[in-house]
């Protein structure tokens, strides 16, 4: 905690669980899609999200958040125009997604290429999020760091070559958080590695070279 | 380097070093963030400058909530405020103040939370109005927000600064002991008279429920602002009278978290408790989103 933790943060109202934090949330998606536009997003309102997102302006902050403004940006306001403008289709689904906190929301997105994917995560209080799942699998991470999602086989030394390849290509990269986890043995698994400072597309080509890794992603510290 | 467990540590540590909490925190606070005390202050000017911003923007006659329950409150109140009304010309302003930047916030304009969304006007509708309605010099009052800062930091620690945790004491209550501890300092009182008017401040905010309308951050949140500035205002005076409270400060916020976890999760930003369940409560909250019945 520091003192504009509590003089602050500068934000657009007027909740920052269902204003701020929404913001992040789309965020999250505009980080991973990295600078390309998606045509149609789908999202989908659970919980108190899905019963009072219009007097908060739910909607508008995780389209904001998803076109890449801030949490303190006066466009949020005007997200709505801004995405039609842009063209942007998108449309929202109030429903109780199954064992979710109360306030989640799952964004799918359509890429004009036909790609799809997705992410659902919840705004757990005063801005802060926790990112639940992308592209169907489940994760657990804030957005506070940048963050790499590896997904790999199950098997043994995946960890070691993985770490190794950062060691030697990219030293100043300092792990903040690393979590594992897996389905099934010798299945599919997710690696999820928190690091400080910035994180590049490159790190996501050089690890997908890694043996038994299956894709790699990064996303930008929000 | 401060830990901020106790408004003790503040005054004492304000009391050694023969400053100002303010200033005591502001020293703190570059060590801890590793940065220079003049960036620091520089940033919090930047704050301080969206709090003029969003009293004005909700000041404006048209000024109406996303929802269109509220609006226009710090208008009139700015109106009224020139016939000087009961509570004189200068707190009728800061009123205005208060209501305007609760406003703002209601109607997706940019604020700072402070410490929330929720209780955002309550440190505006303080310090706005010794700057522009008292001569306070602008630095001075920016200093003060490092004072309000550093309680604001001990409460959030020792007892809580959200609504849905503590209630609404929690947000407008702290937001006031905040406020009352700087308009102390900004008054010339010491770091003792400092801790004395925040622990008024919290204990006649006290168990105060977050019973939001529709779940909405307006009504009753928007005039609570107002009532977290009249109590800053109030303890602020008493303990520059000499006043002491009876119940040390950091024994008062104890209080304060013991009384949040006792109060029942109805009254916990829930909306399901207090004016939120009241008859005309949930005919407004129908009449923003219709019933429930468009939730698959």
């Amino acid at each position: 905690m520091n003192i504009f933790d509590i003089i602050g943060p500068v934000m657009i109202g007027p909740s920052s669980s269902h204003t701020a934090g929404a913001v992040r949330l789309g965020r999250v998606v505009n980080k991973i899609l990295d600078g390309e536009k998606p045509e149609r997003v789908t999202i989908t309102l659970s919980g108190s999200f899905a019963r009072t997102y219009k007097g908060h302006g739910t909607d508008r902050a995780l389209l904001a958040g998803i076109l890449g403004f801030h949490s303190w940006d006066a466009e949020i306001r005007d997200a709505l125009e801004i995405a039609r403008e842009s063209g942007l289709n998108y449309e929202f689904v109030a429903r109780d997604l199954p064992n979710a906190h109360p306030n989640t929301a799952a964004i799918h997105w359509l890429l004009p290429g036909g790609e799809t994917g997705s992410v659902v995560g919840a705004s757990v209080g005063g801005g802060n999020i926790r990112v639940d799942e992308v592209n169907g699998l489940r994760v657990d991470f804030n957005g506070d760091y940048s963050t790499i999602l590896i997904i790999h086989l199950d098997r043994p030394g995946v960890i070691a070559d993985v770490t190794q390849l950062m060691r030697t290509k990219y030293p100043d990269a300092n792990i903040a958080n690393f979590r594992l986890s897996r389905r099934e043995r010798g299945g599919e698994s997710i690696m999820t590695i928190e690091i400080d400072g910035a994180a590049t597309e490159g790190m996501a080509i050089d690890l997908r070279e890694v043996n038994n890794v299956i894709s790699a992603l990064v996303i930008k510290r929000l | 380097m401060l830990s901020y467990d106790s408004v003790q540590e503040l005054i004492d540590g304000a009391e050694a070093a023969g400053c100002t909490i303010g200033a005591l925190a502001l020293r703190d606070q570059a060590e801890e963030l590793c940065q220079d005390e003049a960036m620091l202050f520089h940033q919090m000017c930047l704050n301080f400058s969206v709090m003029e911003d969003a009293i004005r923007f909700g000041q404006r006659e048209e000024q109406k909530s996303m929802s269109g329950l509220t609006g226009g409150e710090g208008y009139r109140m700015l109106r009224y405020s020139e016939g000087g009304g009961l509570s004189g010309a200068f707190l009728t302003r800061a009123m205005s103040r208060a209501l305007a930047v609760a406003g703002c916030n209601a109607s997706m304009g940019k604020i700072v939370a402070a410490p929330t969304a929720g209780s955002c006007g309550i440190l505006p509708g303080c310090l706005v109005s010794l700057y522009e309605d008292r001569g306070v010099e602008r630095d001075a009052v920016v200093q003060s927000m490092f004072t309000a800062g550093a309680f604001g930091m001990v409460i959030a620690k020792n007892a809580s600064i959200a609504g849905a945790q503590g209630g609404c004491q929690a947000e407008c209550g702290s937001a006031a002991g905040m406020a009352a501890a700087a308009l102390v300092e900004l008054m010339g009182g010491t770091p003792r008279q400092c801790g004395d008017a925040c622990a008024i401040a919290l204990a006649n905010q006290m168990g105060l429920v977050c019973d939001p309308v529709a779940g909405l951050v307006e009504i009753p949140c928007i005039k609570r602002n107002v009532a977290g500035v009249m109590t800053a205002f109030s303890a602020a005076d008493m303990a520059l009278a000499g006043i002491r409270s009876h119940i040390p400060v950091d024994e008062v916020i104890d209080a304060m978290r013991a009384v949040g976890d006792a109060l029942p999760a109805a009254l916990k930003e829930t909306a399901a408790g207090g004016l939120a369940a009241t008859q005309t409560g949930r005919a407004l909250r129908e009449k923003v989103f219709g019933t429930a019945g468009e939730i698959q």
